[in-house]
């Protein structure tokens, strides 16, 4: 065999490597300079205007009649939902995710297998169809509204098209993100430290807090990572529970590719996007170091 | 007293599990309903499944899907094989090799679809089927990856040495040895790559050009034009294709090494 097992090993691994690289290490460089261009031509960018940050500054400035600059403050405040919608999706799958993972752990092996599989599935599922399925729920003359309507004291209640609906239909995407980290840090749970905690007269709650808690810290980092990043990012679901009403930052990129064609703005609200998702990973890196410490 | 039993926890769990199970079943029962409206039930049938086998748009996007998913499940795992091979067995810069190719599944989506379609047009790549093929290989690489290092790490060499102390040369140790201890790992990251490909929307979405429209980019634009139990029948097909593929590359990342 002639070729050194280095050389080998980088043959090996350029196919793979390079299909990534160009088709999304390229693409984010090309769309970074993209958000300094101006919008223009067919293809929706000016390639020969001046780069400038004049598309960053449009998130909060615009400009009036008369040429001054004023404040608009309604991209800031899609990009706000966006950012609390996340924080309370991911608040709800703790919530919820937390005491599945906690249950799991304690099973024999056979229903363990089973929930896992049932907590997996909805994963890999496709997610259009999942949300769609809210949608009928939800909807005027579906299951839920209809029951709610007929017990509600202030008459009927639009469901559909609001915070609320966007919330649950994240929290229904990402749940399994949430459960299968927690349980992968609760299946190798120590249980006689609970032993310990009990021998010692720790009550349930106290246990749960100082020794079931501060253990599931590194899944409870690991889940919010994962619901957090793609419920920033999420596109499908507002736009089929939220109805236009309740944008978030996906749609209004998802609208300058559309029927606003303004790609370079359209570039430049990805790029936040991206730099927001950056932040979140370099705090929770930061986090679990100092944990580590 | 069970120590492992947390007071609650086995209820919540049930209302999850009820929480992730009932709307699909809700949508399932309602695919079989025959009431033109898709939230209020008449009387069972299966008129909306006939409707979607002779629906002629339907079947395009099926094809185009099916293409689509094929051609992207096969590049991504040869790729994915490829690098299994180079990163198994002691290779030190795993991690920084892996952070790459895990970049798919990190980025939002969106991000990468719309940056994709940028690139495309810049370099004037038609929008269609092979911009499709393309941009879905790049981000079905993890999935088919992530199986196919699982069955390599569990592998025991002696095989291998053994083959080369007969004098097999490295091609024929690979195609005689590696290969068939190999196979369930790359069935089942093909499995998991296609369901991928055939289940995405988003990055279709944005690459598919006219005409070339795949059957959840066709599910997207129908919920928008208005719901029907139709749409309910093409999504019950599409979740039992899914939920029977990913059974099945479970059961085989489970034989027997």
């Amino acid at each position: 065999m002639s070729a050194s097992p280095t050389l080998r090993r980088l043959g090996l691994l350029t196919p793979a490597l390079a299909t990534i690289g160009l088709l999304v290490g390229v693409p984010l460089l090309l769309m970074f300079w993209i958000s300094l261009l101006q919008k223009g031509g067919t293809s929706g960018v000016d390639w020969a205007s001046v780069p400038s940050g004049a598309n960053y500054l449009r998130l909060v400035w615009e400009e009036d009649f008369d040429g001054t600059m004023i404040v608009n403050t309604s991209y800031l405040l899609i990009l706000l939902r966006s950012v609390l919608q996340a924080a309370l999706t991911t608040g709800l799958c703790l919530l919820f995710g937390l005491p599945v993972a906690l249950w799991m752990a304690g099973l024999g092996r056979t229903q363990r297998d089973i929930m896992l599989l049932l907590i997996t599935i909805p994963f890999w599922t496709n997610l259009l169809v999942r949300n769609y399925a809210w949608l009928i729920i939800l909807r005027e003359d579906g299951l839920v509204a209809q029951t709610v309507n007929a017990v509600s004291p202030f008459g009927p209640v639009q469901l559909l098209y609001n915070d609320l609906a966007v919330a649950i239909g994240l929290t229904y995407s990402f749940l399994p993100f949430m459960i299968l980290p927690l349980y992968t840090v609760f299946e190798k749970f120590d249980w006689r430290l609970l032993e310990a905690a009990h021998d010692l007269g720790a009550t349930r709650a106290r246990a749960l807090r100082r020794v079931v808690l501060p253990i599931a810290g590194p899944g409870i980092l690991a889940g919010s990572l994962l619901v957090f990043i793609p419920c920033l990012g999420a596109f499908v679901t507002p736009a089929l529970l939220g109805g236009g009403k309740t944008l978030m930052l996906g749609n209004i990129i998802q609208m300058q590719f559309g029927a606003s064609r303004n790609w370079p703005f359209g570039a430049a609200l990805s790029v936040v996007l991206l730099a927001l998702m950056l932040i979140v990973m370099t705090s929770v890196a930061l986090l679990r170091n100092r944990r580590a410490k | 007293m069970n120590i492992r039993r947390f007071p609650m926890t086995r209820e919540v769990s049930l209302l999850v599990l009820a929480y992730l199970y009932v709307p699909v079943l809700v949508l399932v029962v309602y695919s079989f309903n025959a009431n033109r409206t898709a939230t209020i039930w008449s009387h069972a049938s299966l008129d909306w499944y006939g409707r979607i086998l002779t629906n002629p748009s339907i079947q395009a996007a099926t094809v185009n899907s099916l293409i689509l998913a094929f051609a992207a499940a096969i590049g991504a795992t040869t790729f994915a094989l490829l690098a299994a091979l180079a990163t198994s067995r002691a290779f030190p810069r795993r991690g920084a090799v892996e952070a790459v190719l895990n970049m798919p599944l990190i980025l939002p989506e969106i991000v990468v679809a719309v940056a994709t379609l940028m690139l495309f047009v810049a370099l004037g790549v038609q929008l269609g089927l092979g911009a499709m093929i393309l941009a879905h290989t790049a981000f079905c690489i993890p999935f088919a990856y992530l199986p196919i290092r699982a069955r390599l790490e569990g592998m025991s060499r002696s095989y291998e040495e053994a083959a080369q102390d007969l004098y097999a040369n490295r091609f024929r140790t690979f195609r005689r040895v590696t290969l068939p201890l190999l196979w369930p790992g790359i069935l089942a990251g093909f499995t998991l790559a296609f369901v991928t490909s055939l289940d995405d929307f988003l990055t279709s979405f944005f690459l598919s050009g006219p005409g070339t429209t795949t059957l959840p980019v066709y599910i997207f634009s129908a919920i928008r034009a208005g719901i029907t139990p139709e749409i309910n029948a093409i999504s019950t097909v599409m979740l039992v294709i899914s939920v029977l593929l990913v059974s099945l590359s479970f059961f085989l990342s489970r034989l027997r090494r």
